[in-house]
């Protein structure tokens, strides 16, 4: 199955990816490879069968609903690339 | 016997007797890593001055006759995958070369909360995706018992750190056989236990319903220590199992006598090198011989494992790794709107591995293909599964299989090919897609490269895996002298 320029750049922009010029044509040859093989999925009969979005039969862990300390402000906010009292910073989106 | 090759009962004995403190135990772990690791490259961060303090206080408890455990005081390593507190925590990707975590990953508190002094953070392939760790994006780890080859992924820092002794035990992850394969070309113990063992909290994650935790260790006893310790629920991970922790250590004493060891025919088909076949063959006369009965049985499904994992883990990783976005953490390409903070943050960051994922999952989940991949492919994860449910509900207690189709390939051998990359975890995919417990034994070699055997076990049947892994093991074979291959094969420090 063949992907296209239009594809790999629709799909590039979804996950906020910019994809150069110069690699498009290797993008779409190793994307087109590995699509192929995905493929042979198609093959399987799978009318009726269930789906498994998770392996162990876990259904509803709970724990008790009660306050614990949490990290404080200065640790969550060191990583982050620019901070204003006490947020995180971000260019003005409005 | 050198310091080095000993076990972590043996280490204990020696800490016990004052032939050595833990001081000088990890000093020597560092010395050794400054001597051969511009080799071997397993380590993205060393951290002497916290190992050093980390072994002193276990000599100031062992000295008070406070000891907490059989790890305490015992130099190991982690994959930097796991978050440390206040340790750079890479990912061994550029858009967390400057991540220092706020908290620990569960796993490794309860290792520190047991007195394991932590020599440093090892390689891997960019947030885990990879069979080679030559998807790093700072360099690629040499396979210590030859250093012009893979010592496999995405684990690979791990495992060679264990295999060269640069750590006594450390701990990796495995998506789809990021621990197995490289504890097989490096010729270590490796465990991937049954999904929810081990808490996931603290993991950088790749594909959610995949990833597990293991653990690489000189022999298999040292596993069984090392999971013991490292198991059991944790309310910050509602995934990890409410079940007891079982007696590894235990088990490994017990008898193979009259278990049932499977063989599947689909993991023997083409594809996979015939002394591969042989050496495999011969782990099954071994189990026979030790009184255990060999039975063929067939899952039938297995061929479709491996294009099933590369839809999964891809649309899991496109979904986790939307949270590199250059606001809370990570490095951030600075830009006027926040649109292009997003885009620039993630298209210089991210390596073109880990993009190709993303693209894939993004591919798979988007309008109009969500049924035809996405779902479809959860239906096939059900026939898989019930595949295995079938064989170890009909009296299987583990089966056995190749780890890899060959030995470890050579660095850039297939760096421009994904596809045949991908191939190598042919046999160690099915095992996260189903959910199961899954271990690698090293047993033989060809022509010198180590390759191990792969034990496969229902959910939380780790008991029975380190039983069988103890009637198979073979005693540890040490890499050629390193800084010998370096000169010889004119590799520089």
């Amino acid at each position: 199955m063949a992907i296209t320029v239009n594809d790999v750049e629709y799909v590039a922009k979804l996950a906020k990816l910019t994809i150069a010029d110069e690699e498009m044509d290797g993008y779409i040859k190793k994307l087109s490879a590995i699509l192929d093989y995905m493929q042979q999925l198609q093959e399987i009969d799978t009318n009726g069968v269930p789906l498994t979005t998770h392996v162990l039969p876990l259904e509803n862990i709970f724990r008790k609903d009660e306050v614990k300390p949490c990290l404080p402000r200065e640790k969550v906010l060191a990583n982050a690339p620019d901070t204003e009292d006490g947020y995180f910073k971000v260019p003005k989106i409005f | 016997m050198s310091i080095y090759d000993m076990t972590i009962n043996q280490l204990q004995q020696q800490l016990n007797d004052k032939n050595i403190s833990s001081y000088e135990l990890t000093k020597k772990y560092l010395a050794r890593i400054e001597e051969i690791d511009p080799v071997i490259h397993a380590y993205i961060t060393v951290t002497p001055e916290a190992a050093l303090e980390a072994a002193k206080a276990s000599d100031e408890r062992r000295a008070r006759g406070e000891l907490i455990g059989d790890l305490d005081g015992i130099p190991m390593a982690l994959k930097d995958i796991f978050c440390t507190d206040g340790i750079l925590t890479t990912c061994a990707s550029k858009i967390l070369a400057n991540f220092v975590p706020p908290y620990n990953a569960t796993c490794w508190q309860r290792l520190a909360d047991v007195g394991a002094v932590l020599l440093g953070k090892c390689n891997l392939d960019e947030f885990a995706m990879g069979s080679s760790t030559e998807n790093s994006a700072y360099f690629a780890t040499r396979n210590p018992f030859d250093i012009e080859r893979t010592p496999g992924g995405s684990s690979g820092g791990s495992a060679a750190a264990v295999a060269a002794d640069l750590a006594a035990y450390t701990l990796g992850t495995d998506t789809g056989g990021s621990v197995r394969q490289p504890a097989h070309y490096c010729g270590v113990v490796g465990i991937k236990p049954t999904y929810g063992l081990i808490s996931r909290f603290g993991i950088i994650p790749y594909a959610s319903s995949l990833d597990q935790a293991g653990v690489f260790a000189k022999n298999v006893y040292d596993c069984a220590t090392v999971l013991e310790a490292v198991s059991g629920h944790d309310e910050k991970d509602s995934t990890s199992t409410p079940y007891p922790i079982g007696d590894y250590r235990g088990a490994c004493q017990r008898d193979v006598k009259g278990m049932k060891i499977g063989m599947p025919k689909e993991f023997f088909e083409e594809g996979i090198d015939p002394r591969t076949i042989e050496i495999v063959k011969k782990a099954a006369e071994k189990f026979a011989a030790a009184g255990a009965e060999v039975i063929e049985v067939s899952l039938p499904h297995t061929k479709y494992a491996l294009p099933a994992y590369y839809v999964l883990a891809c649309a899991e990783a496109s979904s986790n790794l939307a949270r590199y976005d250059g606001v809370r953490y990570g490095v951030r390409v600075d830009k006027p709107t926040l649109e292009e903070i997003f885009c620039a943050t993630r298209s210089a960051g991210f390596g073109e591995e880990v993009k190709r994922r993303i693209l894939l999952g993004t591919y798979a989940l988007s309008s109009g293909y969500y049924d035809a991949y996405y779902n479809k492919t959860l239906q096939v994860r059900t026939l898989i599964k019930e595949d295995y449910d079938k064989v170890f509900a009909s009296g299987i207690d583990c089966l056995l299989t190749p780890v890899t189709p060959g030995p470890a390939f050579k660095l850039g051998e297939m760096l421009d090919d994904p596809l045949t990359m991908y191939m190598t975890d042919v046999c160690t995919v099915p095992i996260n897609i189903a959910g199961l417990a899954s271990m690698v034994v090293p047993f033989a070699d060809i022509e010198g490269l180590p390759v191990g055997v792969q034990l496969i076990g229902a959910p939380f049947s780790e008991e029975k895996l380190f039983t069988a892994a103890s009637a198979v093991e073979v005693p540890r074979r040490l890499p050629p002298d390193i800084l010998k291959q370096a000169v010889e094969k004119g590799v520089e420090r």
